[in-house]
């Protein structure tokens, strides 16, 4: 190496350095001010509880679901064996079979729960893909790469939970109004919930969680003790998806 | 020594050209699958693996099973086997190849296929079946076309064959290990959590792969002037004796944890696959199917008087095949994802592109292996000429 490149790389390698930390500044901070909890200096891991109780005084109410669906371009394929869904309802005796039992109470044995990704602190998609199309983020969010995975569908054998879709047929047709904003996929990738991402990029809540009337829905950072999200799971009882697993789910639901 | 694939009967060609129009089937169907999307199968959000990953398995299992032939002559000096261990060298070719068309056709975004390469990733076990295949393709190819071509110039094997050969061994083992751990690791699954996966999908390889083999070598005997040998067959059809036996122990074994343990999740697929569930009874015919082949082909195998009978050794080895087929091809994998993780019953049924499709790869398998079969044959008749 000579002194041209030495002073080359030496004054990259600074740029890179006070250029991440410039970022930090700005990013942390602009977050720390509209999300309620967050703080600078630790790594922040997303999650979200969901109030039962609260999330069925409204009969047949789907908003979370048709503001997730209509912002992120999830086709409508009226289907069952080709659907797509980030978001959706099954009810509390196949979600928390386990936990049901013959004499359970009868309107929560056929309340309609609502069941997303749960973004596990052990991923077992993230483990299996094979082109490290699935992967975690250092905030917790597992993404998807529409753009690098081959369709082998490995995940959606992996996922505990049902969460992963496949596009089985091109998808464009079967979206009702296009958001510009974001992506549309292919024919042949798997898709799912990606804690909106690109919303918590400008700071703004998950379009589940904003739509919600009943305030069902709560979302923060786990690793602020502060945070609204950790002050529910610290006061009230709360379950997870089958949490044998070990995936560790952070999605929580309240009874 | 490829040119003695170009000359045959009228018989041979016929064959070829019944192949190919198969294949070319096949291919039409795929261009509709690349066009309109998976859709057009049967699979389905709940039942998101089918035929074409149920048929990899299995052929993967055939594959492996070519260390029936290698192990006796190779390491036991078993001199019987010396005519038929490049036939089981180029059915395990051939059954790599259906394979890994297999997982091709199966991809969403075929075009894509080597992010697998750019992007390796050592937690899958996907990634790690594509590398052990892939070398067990080359491995098997490079020691038959070896042998073979030595015997055809009359010369000695050269040297550096015979490590191959001897790393073909536990590589075959490896080849089924890993296709079962891409199963048996699935917490999701608990159909297919089960540290007995791969020892079971050792055992029905072995039964199904070498009873393939028999087949083809009763063929060959039918069809050509070469002779595999009466010897070496009987003693093949030992080991599917015995491995046919470990491996119906094996899914005894696997049915007692299910029914005595009777653990819900753990038992539900077994009830859909044998009895079903809510109705859903779709599998349930071909798993009987499947039970009533095996008890039957045992009975044939076990018998020595039957066995030894070369017309009742070939209905057993079909029986065997098919059995097997069911069992370890769609009897594993359907059920793996019904119910499903939200406690569903769909049901999976095959359409006719899908089915199609894999008749097509059937068609490009068995082409590759009855080229490599009449070079075999043809450089065997005239040796012993």
């Amino acid at each position: 190496m000579n002194r041209r490149e030495f002073l080359k790389v030496a004054g990259l390698s600074l740029a890179g350095l006070t250029g991440w930390q410039t970022f930090n500044l700005l990013s942390g901070g602009a977050f720390a001010k509209s999300l309620p909890g967050v703080q600078n200096s630790v790594q922040k891991q997303w999650g979200m509880v969901v109030n039962m109780e609260a999330c069925s005084r409204k009969a047949g109410c789907n908003d979370c679901i048709d503001a997730c669906h209509r912002i992120h371009n999830v086709p409508d394929l009226n289907s069952p064996k080709d659907e797509v869904k980030w978001i959706w309802t099954a009810s509390y005796d196949k979600v928390f079979a386990e936990q049901d039992h013959a004499f359970s109470n009868k309107g929560l044995k056929n309340r309609q729960i609502i069941v997303l990704c749960n973004h596990c602190e052990n991923p077992p998609c993230v483990k299996v893909c094979p082109t490290k199309a699935t992967w975690k983020r250092e905030d917790g969010i597992v993404m998807m790469d529409y753009h690098r995975c081959i369709g082998c569908r490995y995940c959606m054998a992996a996922c505990p939970y049902g969460a992963r879709s496949f596009n089985w047929k091109n998808p464009r047709p079967f979206i009702k109004e296009i958001n510009q904003d974001f992506p549309t996929r292919t024919t042949g990738v798997v898709e799912k919930c990606n804690f909106c991402e690109e919303r918590l990029a400008k700071n703004l809540l998950p379009a589940c969680v904003e739509a919600c009337e009943e305030k069902a829905l709560t979302f923060g950072d786990l690793n602020a003790a502060d945070s609204e999200l950790r002050r529910i799971l610290n006061t009230k009882f709360s379950i997870q998806r089958k949490p044998h697993l070990g995936t560790q789910p952070k999605v929580y639901y309240t009874v | 020594m490829i040119e003695k694939a170009l000359i045959g009967t009228r018989r041979y060609w016929k064959w070829i050209m019944l192949l190919l129009v198969v294949g070319i089937i096949g291919f039409i169907f795929y261009l509709q699958q690349l066009r309109e999307g998976l859709g057009i199968t049967g699979m389905s959000r709940d039942v998101s693996w089918g035929l074409y990953i149920a048929n990899f398995t299995f052929l993967v299992g055939v594959a492996a099973s070519a260390v029936i032939v290698i192990i006796p002559y190779y390491l036991h000096n078993h001199k019987e086997f010396g005519r038929i261990t490049i036939l089981g060298e180029f059915l395990a070719v051939s059954a790599v190849i259906m394979s890994i068309l297999f997982i091709f056709v199966d991809l969403g975004q075929p075009a894509r296929v080597f992010n697998i390469i750019l992007y390796p990733s050592p937690t899958s076990l996907l990634f790690w079946d594509m590398v052990v295949l892939t070398i067990y393709l080359m491995l098997n190819l490079l020691a038959g076309w070896y042998t073979l071509d030595a015997e055809h110039k009359k010369e000695p094997v050269p040297s550096w064959v015979k490590p191959l050969i001897i790393l073909s061994i536990p590589w075959a083992i490896s080849i089924h290990t890993v296709t079962a751990f891409i199963y048996s690791g699935l917490g999701a699954r608990p159909f297919w959590l089960t540290a007995l996966l791969a020892p079971r999908f050792l055992a029905s390889a072995f039964a199904s792969g070498p009873a393939l083999l028999i087949l083809l070598c009763l063929t060959i005997k039918k069809v050509t002037r070469f002779d595999p040998g009466k010897d070496a067959i009987q003693k093949v059809s030992q080991i599917v004796t015995y491995a046919m036996c470990i491996n119906v122990f094996f899914l005894l074994v696997e049915l007692f944890t299910a029914f005595y343990g009777g653990i819900p999740e753990h038992r539900a697929p077994f009830l859909y696959l044998l009895f079903g569930l809510e109705k859903s009874i779709t599998l349930v015919p071909w798993m009987w199917v499947s039970i009533v082949l095996s008890c039957i082909s045992l009975i044939f195998l076990i018998i020595p008087e039957i066995r030894r009978k070369e017309n009742l050794l070939t209905t057993a080895c079909i029986m065997v095949f098919i059995s097997i087929w069911l069992e370890k091809g769609l009897g594993l994998v359907i059920p793996g994802f019904v119910p499903s993780p939200l406690n569903q019953i769909f049901e999976y049924r095959p359409t006719l592109p899908e089915v199609l499709i894999t008749l097509g790869i059937y068609a490009v398998g068995f082409l590759v292996l009855t080229i490599l079969f009449k070079v075999t044959t043809t450089v065997k008749e005239e040796a012993s000429n």
